[in-house]
């Protein structure tokens, strides 16, 4: 009951938040950035969190997904939900397919591995100038209003947002539905003990694959939209610092917990916006945020309330 | 063909750079179990002390002193934040704090030398070119050369014959065994954080003659060095130092043919040894499986 009310009240905040976010200061595309990070976030954590495969590279198919959806956009037709679809299986192919050479790794190997085949999309796209506009980005393409037979929605920044909430609540529906799923406790069992589940004669590889490749099209699915907030998409989109980014603001709001991730996307992405604006030195802060999160709050945001909650 | 040497070459220096930052990464993750994340900003550190320290020690004094400032930069950041999170099971955490100083680092590398690139200055007496022809190899590059040998076989020796080295080595084995038998391993470790933070002092001054110095210089190094161990295998130094060499050469090779995939190529290559040999030229089977 607590939960619903809690749920209800998020998604209250979230539909009216380009009546109220302005008046505290704040713009809707930040808004947009938070509901697209979060996604991300929340979708890299199926493997990270849920499935304990520690994904460090997961900016690739963010950045995949965005220039996907970008080169959709100049290079084939102008629609957005075609970009959407194209960005989205673009990202989430690779995952798929770089899947199982992941899968058997485990802990720091895990990280390694996934942080170096990031880097080769990060070079794909930065070497390739001709087509994805190498360090400079791929610029010059637009998102398009929506067409509904007779009727046009014109996707301006407002309707951009409420399109991102919609895909937000897609992207949480279609988590949710996995994790009560019983591949999503088979998930959660893995991360339990992987040992056991192995002599209980499950395949842990190929749920770890699983996992990965669901998250792989999920961040992807994010980073179309994130091109399309910028209408731009920038090689930094896929390299290893905004991997770090994703899984610190995962650890910052609570990697056990389902909403977790999009308590540290609010901090995280308000605090960067903040910082960046009023100090040229803002990445020291950020890695100081990085050092104390890791010293201080290991549990994250809602660790810290869940363990006062247990207190009490 | 001459090009193909002349990139071949090039590629065989950076790999030097690669293989000297893989040995100290290979060697903190295998004691320590820390990927150093922000073992590009020790790099930094090193290369920048010695930018700094030159005009006082001279450029030999300024080799030594570099590694060294590093190395003892790097026990204090191990007393302080590391040691308090081996504890932690879950190698996460050590992820996220070494990437949280990568990136304050680079920051105040940037705050304090400038933006902009610095270029390290090499006596006269080893850059010369070593060949009219061969104008590319210069004293300098083979000396390069050598110190890293020199190093690698200083830690080789060190690990094999010390009794330092066979505590390490044996931690390496079995942490617990170790310490059961008496050995300080917080000491162990601390020290061993420190040899690699050594190496990547070492890499960055010897870098920095070479390419100059930039704030991003360590990090720009670090990802290659990752490749380096995967592909060498982990849990092998020689591996590492191996991977290194390959990675940049095959990368100075490409730079012949399709400048544009110099880059990608490593990874690419990462990417066959993952699908044909899972744990790496010589890296121990079932480690980390």
């Amino acid at each position: 009951m607590k939960r619903i009310v809690s749920v209800a009240a998020m998604w209250l905040a979230l539909v009216t938040l380009p009546f109220w976010l302005p008046l505290i200061g704040g713009y809707t595309a930040l808004g947009s950035k938070v509901l697209i990070y979060a996604i991300a976030t929340m979708g890299l954590n199926i493997v990270l969190g849920f499935t304990g495969g520690l994904s460090f590279g997961q900016a690739a198919y963010f950045g995949l997904g965005a220039y996907g959806a970008g080169m959709t956009l100049k290079y084939l037709a102008p629609s957005t939900p075609l970009a959407i679809v194209i960005g989205t299986l673009v990202g989430g192919l690779a995952a798929t397919l770089l899947g199982p050479l992941v899968m058997r790794r485990r802990g720091i190997y895990f990280a390694m591995i996934t942080i170096a085949i990031g880097q080769l999309f990060y070079f794909v796209m930065v070497r390739w100038n001709e087509v994805t506009g190498g360090e400079d980005g791929l610029a010059g393409f637009g998102r398009q209003d929506i067409h509904l037979g007779s009727f046009t929605i014109p996707l301006n920044g407002t309707n951009f947002y409420y399109l991102v909430l919609i895909c937000f609540t897609i992207a949480v529906a279609v988590m949710w539905t996995i994790l009560q799923s019983p591949l999503g406790h088979t998930f959660v069992a893995i991360r339990e003990n992987r040992r056991r589940m192995e002599f209980l004669g499950v395949r842990v590889e190929r749920y770890v694959w699983a996992a990965f490749a669901v998250a792989g099209f999920i961040t992807a699915f994010a980073g179309t939209l994130n091109a399309m907030l910028f209408n731009f998409a920038s090689p930094q989109d896929l390299h290893w610092i905004l991997s770090g980014n994703f899984v610190i603001m995962i650890v910052l709001g609570g990697m056990r917990s389902f909403f977790g991730p999009l308590i540290g996307v609010i901090i995280f992405v308000v605090a960067q916006d903040y910082l960046s604006s009023v100090t040229a030195n803002w990445m020291t802060f950020i890695g100081m945020i990085f050092v104390l999160i890791v010293l201080l709050f290991p549990k994250g945001v809602l660790g810290i309330f869940n363990r006062r909650a247990e207190a009490i | 063909m001459e090009l193909l040497l002349f990139n071949a070459f090039n590629g065989l220096i950076q790999g030097v750079f690669y293989a000297l930052m893989a040995l100290g990464l290979a060697l903190i993750l295998s004691l320590n179990s820390v990927i150093n994340m922000a073992h590009g900003g020790f790099l930094v550190i090193g290369a920048y002390l010695a930018y700094t320290l030159t005009p006082y020690l001279g450029f030999w004094g300024a080799l030594v002193a570099g590694p060294v400032l590093a190395g003892a930069i790097g026990l204090i950041v191990e007393r302080i934040l590391i040691r308090p999170i081996y504890q932690r099971t879950d190698p996460i955490y050590s992820l996220l704090l070494t990437f949280g100083l990568a990136l304050i680092i680079e920051d105040m590398t940037r705050t304090i030398w400038g933006p902009q690139g610095l270029p390290q200055e090499v006596p006269d007496i080893i850059n010369a070119p070593v060949s009219e022809v061969y104008f590319f190899i210069t004293g300098y590059r083979l000396f390069v050369m050598a110190i890293t040998a020199s190093a690698a076989i200083g830690l080789y020796l060190l690990l094999r014959y010390t009794l330092l080295g066979i505590r390490i080595r044996a931690g390496i084995r079995d942490l617990e065994t170790t310490s059961a038998l008496g050995v300080n391993i917080y000491r162990l470790r601390a020290l061993n954080f420190g040899f690699g933070c050594i190496f990547a002092g070492l890499a960055g001054v010897l870098a920095s003659g070479v390419l100059g110095l930039t704030p991003p210089m360590g990090n720009s190094l670090l990802m290659p060095s990752f490749v380096a161990i995967i592909i060498g295998g982990v849990g092998s130094l020689f591996g590492a130092v191996l991977g290194g060499l390959i990675i940049g050469l095959a990368a100075g090779i490409t730079t012949t043919y399709y400048p544009a995939a110099s880059e990608a190529v490593i990874y690419l290559m990462m990417l066959i040894v993952l699908v044909v040999r899972p744990r790496g030229l010589f890296g121990e089977e079932g480690l980390f499986e």
